[in-house]
């Protein structure tokens, strides 16, 4: 790894990564000038979505941003956990419903105290996940199906269970939807501005700081990317590949159980047809465009979670045709990709060059 | 120089204008609709959709905010709430929220802003008792159309078999595929001769009220289902065109099969030639209504079930429901059809409120006597009327539909 840069590098640096985002905006701009729509006001419309403008901050706004990154950045915690080890767990979706069911029936037939009632709540989700995750753990190493077969086979099961549920033994009459929780089995907003439940932002950050110290500190996170570059050689080394690969889907079916309980007993306050509503598909696409890099996680998911929230606003105050917003978003993956690919390509040929090819020069694109 | 001047303050002036008196316009009226999927659906929303546009034109200065496709899989990052909070950001006084999937949710926001009112389309919560001053139901009697619908069917089918695509089971779903069987059943024995008995009539429920991958049945699917088990008619009881297509695409293909859409006025578009027509939903004069009542001031809680205009059942500034013939009604099966209308609208209250929906002899065209719930319970004994609100509040299909009446 080259730590050292020159100014001039970094100067560089940051011209091809601001010219890879000015590329991106002017084509987000000239899709939504063929939309017969001003850039500008998309723009304004969805930073005032987000909760800035000229008049200030709205609390409010930015609350609806946080509630969407809280689950979004709990599955990408746990995705960085399976990618490390190798593993493509597409099940994550299906692991967020489990947890959001398991969190459902707790808030459903467990009567508690708030604080325990809660509690217990987050542990069934966290069970729930991770049982879930194990399941195509499983049937990967004991039934050679690969987890990504398994993953979406697991997902549609997990959809149809809680169907299942919701119109059958947990219908409400009339409703697609589980009857409401009762308040106390609730996670509550902080106040009525900052309408943030701080149990699951807290949960959030812990979790992502204790996955960043244990995959960078520990031998287990060792092993993991070990496994991840090469089981064979992992294997070959004494690394129990079967064992790590099933507790790296356990953490983050874990986190995604976690995730889906936040959806039930924050987000709507019942059990809804597809709770997770795609946020696991959404955690896979943002750890993949930061190449796995655990650092640049929070600071992606937080762009989508502001693009996707703040787009509610543009969409009410433009009326603009809904497909748009898919648009903006694809750009904004292709920004994310053009800014990474360029300077990686770039650098890394460079430092090749300058290394006389060895192979630590090819190690910097990555890691 | 001052020529220049002067020519630029005139340049200024000219571009100022507009904008004052666009302040002027004080009299801006702001209205909210929230859609459950897409308004361009050609069915249920885009009905929606096109009343709000009906009364942008018939209410001076009002101006339309909506949301569409508001459901936990196209819009995970909203909810209900979040999208109001913004519509009364906008200046919204009013917000209709425009499906069955919205009803508790907007009961609860509007306790959260009781100033704005809220118009829950479908809705029961003022019937039931349970919603606030500012909270109001409407919904169109249907009823009326998914029996014309049922009409057309039993004149065209061959097979006898007719499919019915059902969304989510619930009490307004039962009560408009039972009012589809109930025509059917009526001008197969009447116009055609035959014994309604030997009707195969199927409801599927795909789960939800338009096709979600991996959450619902494919409609697509189950439409070609009914055609490959002998139905020869298929009717759209989801918010979306599916039947109507592929009965298209089958007839397309040399098969005798026809398609009935539901809830847009102009959904019959999707295959013209063997559509049989289309009962749909005409939103536009109770939306105005309700505007007008509470730009006026006037608003008072209403729970209004409307019915057609009788004496033009697509009087587009009149009737709540209607239907528009398709071109796969033949002209013989199309005078029927008006026969069968003309005799519905001997019955027919034109209002049902909260307030008389209780009266005796409301009679809702073929809803009397003798019929059985699916069970075998009797609804209703011979010649007696079956009260609107036991219609409203349908708890099972009729005897002899083929079909689930619960979800378990």
């Amino acid at each position: 790894m080259h730590r050292e840069e020159t100014g001039a590098q970094q100067l560089l640096k940051l011209g091809i990564g601001l010219a890879a985002v000015v590329f991106s905006l002017l084509l987000t701009a000239l899709v939504i000038l063929l939309a017969e729509a001003s850039p500008i006001d998309v723009f304004e419309k969805i930073v005032e979505g987000i909760g800035f403008s000229g008049q200030g901050a709205d609390i409010l706004r930015i609350s609806g941003v946080i509630n969407f990154w809280i689950p979004l950045l709990l599955v990408c915690t746990g995705l960085l956990v399976t990618f490390t080890a190798g593993l493509w767990n597409i099940g994550v979706e299906g692991q967020m419903m489990m947890g959001a069911i398991f969190a459902s029936y707790v808030a459903q037939f467990v009567f508690l105290p708030p604080v325990p009632q809660v509690a217990l709540e987050i542990a069934a989700a966290a069970l729930g996940g991770a049982l879930w995750a194990l399941l195509a753990g499983v049937l990967k190493t004991r039934g050679g199906v690969h987890e990504i077969f398994g993953g979406v086979a697991l997902n549609n099961l997990a959809s149809i269970f809680s169907i299942y549920l919701i119109s059958g033994p947990w219908s409400n009459e009339g409703g697609q939807a589980s009857p409401p929780f009762r308040s106390e089995a609730l996670l509550l907003p902080y106040n009525n501005e900052f309408k943030v439940s701080l149990v699951a932002l807290a949960l959030m950050v812990v979790a992502f700081i204790v996955i960043f110290a244990v995959l960078r500190g520990t031998r287990w996170g060792l092993e993991l990317k070990a496994v991840g570059k090469s089981q064979r050689s992992a294997l070959l080394l004494g690394v129990p590949t079967e064992r790590d690969a099933l507790q790296a889907l356990a953490v983050c079916g874990i986190l995604a159980g976690l995730a889906g309980s936040t959806r039930v007993l924050f987000t709507y306050g019942n059990l809804r047809p597809l709770v997770s509503g795609g946020i696991g598909f959404l955690g896979l696409l943002v750890v993949l465009l930061t190449g796995t890099r655990a650092l640049w996680v929070p600071l992606i998911s937080l762009l989508f979670a502001a693009v996707l929230a703040g787009s509610t606003r543009l969409k009410i105050a433009l009326q603009l045709d809904q497909s748009l917003v898919g648009v903006v978003q694809g750009i904004l993956v292709l920004m994310i990709i053009l800014a990474n690919g360029v300077r990686g390509r770039f650098f890394a040929a460079r430092q090749a060059a300058a290394d006389g090819a060895s192979a630590a020069g090819k190690e910097s694109a990555h890691e | 120089m001052s020529r220049r001047l002067l020519l630029s303050l005139v340049v200024v002036a000219a571009l100022l204008l507009p904008a004052v008196s666009t302040l002027a316009q004080n009299d801006e009226f702001v209205f909210g609709l929230v859609f459950v999927g897409p308004r361009n659906d050609h069915g249920w929303s885009e009905a929606h959709y096109t009343a709000g546009r009906y009364v942008e034109e018939h209410i001076p200065g009002a101006r339309m905010v909506f949301f569409e496709s508001l459901n936990a899989a196209d819009a995970p990052e909203t909810t209900l709430e979040q999208v109001v909070d913004e519509m009364v950001g906008e200046g919204a006084q009013i917000i209709f929220t425009t499906s069955d999937d919205f009803e508790e949710d907007t009961a609860a926001v509007a306790e959260k802003y009781p100033d704005i009112i809220f118009v829950s389309v479908s809705g029961d919560d003022v019937l039931a008792g349970t919603a606030p001053e500012n909270l109001s139901n409407i919904m169109g009697i249907m009823e009326y159309g998914k029996q014309i619908a049922g009409c057309a069917a039993a004149l065209a089918t061959e097979t006898g078999g007719i499919g019915y695509l059902g969304p989510l089971i619930n009490a307004e779903t039962r009560r408009l595929a039972a009012s589809v069987y109930l025509g059917a059943r009526y001008c197969y024995e009447h116009y055609r001769g035959l014994d309604p008995d030997d009707l195969t009539f199927t409801v599927t429920w795909i789960g939800f009220w338009f096709n979600i991958p991996t959450v619902t049945l494919d409609p697509t699917e189950e439409s070609r289902r009914f055609i490959d088990n002998g139905a020869d008619v298929v009717i759209s009881g989801i918010d979306t065109t599916e039947a109507l297509v592929v009965a298209g695409q089958r007839a397309a293909a040399g098969e005798a099969v026809w398609g009935i859409p539901y809830d847009y006025k102009n959904a019959c578009g999707e295959a013209e030639d063997i559509c049989l027509g289309v009962p749909y939903f005409n939103w536009g004069p109770a939306y105005v209504d309700m505007i007008q009542a509470v730009r006026n001031g006037e608003y008072t809680q209403v729970w209004d079930w409307n019915g057609p205009y009788w004496d033009d059942i697509n009087d587009v500034d009149r009737s709540a429901v209607g239907w528009v013939n398709g071109n796969g009604l033949t002209e013989e099966h199309a005078a029927q059809l008006d026969e069968f209308i003309a005799m519905l609208a001997e019955t027919a209250p034109e209002q049902i409120t909260k307030d008389n929906i209780d009266e005796p002899g409301q009679q809702i065209g073929l809803w009397v006597g003798p019929l059985n719930l699916q069970n075998g319970t009797v609804l209703a004994a011979d010649g007696e009327i079956v009260p609107p609100s036991a219609v409203w509040y349908l708890e099972q299909l009729l005897e002899g539909m083929t079909g689930s009446s619960t979800a378990e």
